[in-house]
């Protein structure tokens, strides 16, 4: 349109095709990421559906692939994520309220907030070599699924510090003031209203947070989680294998059959995220509700 | 933070000894419940409000006017202690509540804002339910049992207003409420603390014209029981609800008086020239 009446708008044309041609890179794009994704899991499919059966979840790993199941890195990785999350929500969000609703600006904090950002950057490997120096040999907690958790709770924390801290930001500042000028604690302020204004979000990021120490291998590997484990973990401090272990240990054979397993173990490991988000958006539901 | 206190409400006021009209209306005021003493506040270098010494009537209806970023709005969140969440801000000058320093060494800001209660510029009802709105600051605070609050949060609601408009949905959300009735809420809210002193920034400033009369309404039936700062842009309702009216300008209170008089017969030409509507 050049309504040369008008006082005329320059530049029209071109700006509405830039803005179309932007539309359409951004929908490529979008697109290629879902197809990647859709690729990836159909390869999987195709190539574990036929192992995964009742059997395979129930058996322990063994020489034969035939017989071999991911009993045992199945329990493993359900103490794993158990313990990490009952360590890491608890510290991760104390952290988050102290930062944001409790600390005082100043050089202190402002060192605290720099050391989480980058903590949240390190390679992996590198908290498995704190691991085990720290938990494995320095406290002697030994190759133990407690020892593996703790790794994985100093792995996660910063994400779930990030997510908690812009979660509790995000409570409407007015809400704060309306509780304090009724006469409310700090604590009673956040107990009663910033925090549950904030869990959505803070769930949202405590679930990416464990969604990411369930398919870390490297940590693990460090600190000698065992690979070969024919038995379920009865407590903190036994021995544990965990399924991305157990994954990768299966894809490093030559033999066509473990490969299958090894796909099979990643549908298994799929589903138990799945189920976690599952339970976490089931549960952020629940609670808008009640608002 | 200034001298120590005397106890003494109608301390003399050796520095206005030359302006008889302050100390004629000292005579006739009630006396106050809330008064401060040279206050100074600064945001960082900014000083935001420049030694007032406004006192507060009991039980009359008190507004603070003047202009945008005049230091209204912080001058009334001295007067509970809620510019301390504010970082950077630094005070001067004492705040006397019935002769006691409310910034004093032993004070606790809980308490004082527990009695002092506050209704915002903008409705912020809880995202609970209406009950949970007035119920909660009375509960947390242990005014009363919890069998009580049922009562309490009944007479509270009826004292905004507010009743028989919410009284078959206790049980929905505050937020469901339209914005007038949300202010009402927080008026309830305020109440239910049993405060003998309301402080107000611009609650009507976000409502409807309609609201906004309820809203009024509501501030002249509960005059006769509490103490009410009102801050407000609305020289109108400034006009049309309070006693007494102090008038801010560039951080200094340019002029504190009855209403009749400080709209009528400013003692001061930059008040007659805010009231007349020559700026601001």
């Amino acid at each position: 349109m050049t309504a040369s009446e008008w006082r005329g708008v320059p530049n029209l044309v071109r700006r509405h095709r830039q803005s179309l041609w932007l539309r359409r890179l951004f929908k490529a794009l979008t697109w290629l990421g879902v197809v990647l994704l859709a690729i990836l899991l159909y390869r999987i499919a195709r190539q574990g559906a036929g192992w995964v059966d009742w059997d395979f979840l129930t058996s322990f790993p063994s020489r034969f692939p035939v017989r071999a199941g991911i009993k045992s890195a199945l329990a493993g990785t359900i103490w794993l994520i158990g313990l990490t999350a009952l360590i890491s929500i608890p510290v991760g969000v104390a952290a988050a309220v102290y930062l944001e609703e409790f600390s005082r600006p100043g050089r202190l904090k402002t060192f605290i907030e720099i050391n989480i950002a980058n903590l949240a950057g390190v390679p992996s490997i590198v908290y498995g070599i704190l691991g085990l120096a720290i938990f494995v040999r320095g406290i002697a907690l030994g190759r133990s699924v407690l020892a593996g958790a703790l790794t994985m709770s100093l792995l996660i924390l910063p994400v779930i510090i990030i997510a908690a801290r812009e979660a509790i930001k995000a409570v409407p500042q007015s809400l704060r003031q309306g509780a304090m000028a009724l006469g409310a604690t700090r604590w009673q302020t956040v107990r009663h209203h910033v925090l549950p204004g904030a869990l959505p979000g803070i769930l949202t990021g405590v679930i990416l947070a464990l969604s990411r120490a369930i398919g870390e291998t490297a940590p693990l590997i460090m600190i000698g989680a065992l690979s070969y484990v024919a038995f379920v973990p009865e407590g903190p401090m036994d021995g544990f294998t965990a399924l991305p272990i157990q994954i990768f240990n299966w894809t490093s054979r030559p033999q066509q059959e473990f490969h299958g397993l090894a796909a099979g173990g990643i549908i298994v490991l799929l589903v138990v995220l799945l189920l976690m988000n599952a339970a976490a958006v089931a549960i952020r539901h629940r609670f808008q509700r009640r608002r | 933070m200034g001298p120590g206190t005397e106890g003494v409400m109608m301390a003399p006021e050796s520095t206005a000894t030359e302006k008889t009209p302050e100390e004629s209306l000292r005579e006739t005021m009630p006396a106050p419940i809330l008064e401060t003493r040279d206050l100074s506040i600064f945001y960082g270098k900014n000083e935001a409000v420049k030694k007032v010494s406004l006192p507060v009537p009991e039980r009359r209806i008190t507004a603070i006017i003047g202009p945008s970023g005049c230091g209204k709005s912080t001058l009334l969140r001295a007067l509970n202690r809620m510019n301390e969440f504010i970082a950077d801000v630094r005070m001067e000058g004492e705040v006397l509540y019935r002769g006691h320093n409310l910034y004093g060494k032993n004070v606790d800001p809980v308490e004082v804002r527990a009695r002092i209660g506050m209704v915002f510029q903008k409705p912020n009802p809880f995202p609970k339910t209406i009950f949970q709105n007035v119920a909660w600051g009375p509960h947390i605070n242990g005014l009363v049992p919890r069998r009580d609050l049922p009562e309490l949060v009944e007479r509270s609601l009826r004292q905004a207003g507010l009743w028989d408009e919410v009284k078959e949905r206790l049980g929905e959300s505050g937020l469901s409420l339209s914005g007038g009735q949300q202010q009402r809420l927080c008026i309830a809210r305020a109440l239910a603390m049993q405060p003998e002193i309301i402080l107000m920034d611009e609650p009507a400033s976000a409502l409807d014209p309609v609201s906004t009369a309820r809203i009024e309404d509501l501030l002249f039936e509960l005059r006769e029981r509490y103490t009410i700062v009102i801050v407000t842009h609305n020289m109108q309702q400034a006009a049309r609800v309070s006693d007494y009216t102090a008038f801010m300008d560039l951080g200094v209170m340019e002029e504190f008086g009855e209403t009749d008089q400080v709209f009528t017969r400013p003692r001061h030409e930059r008040t007659e020239d805010y009231v007349t509507g020559r700026f601001g």
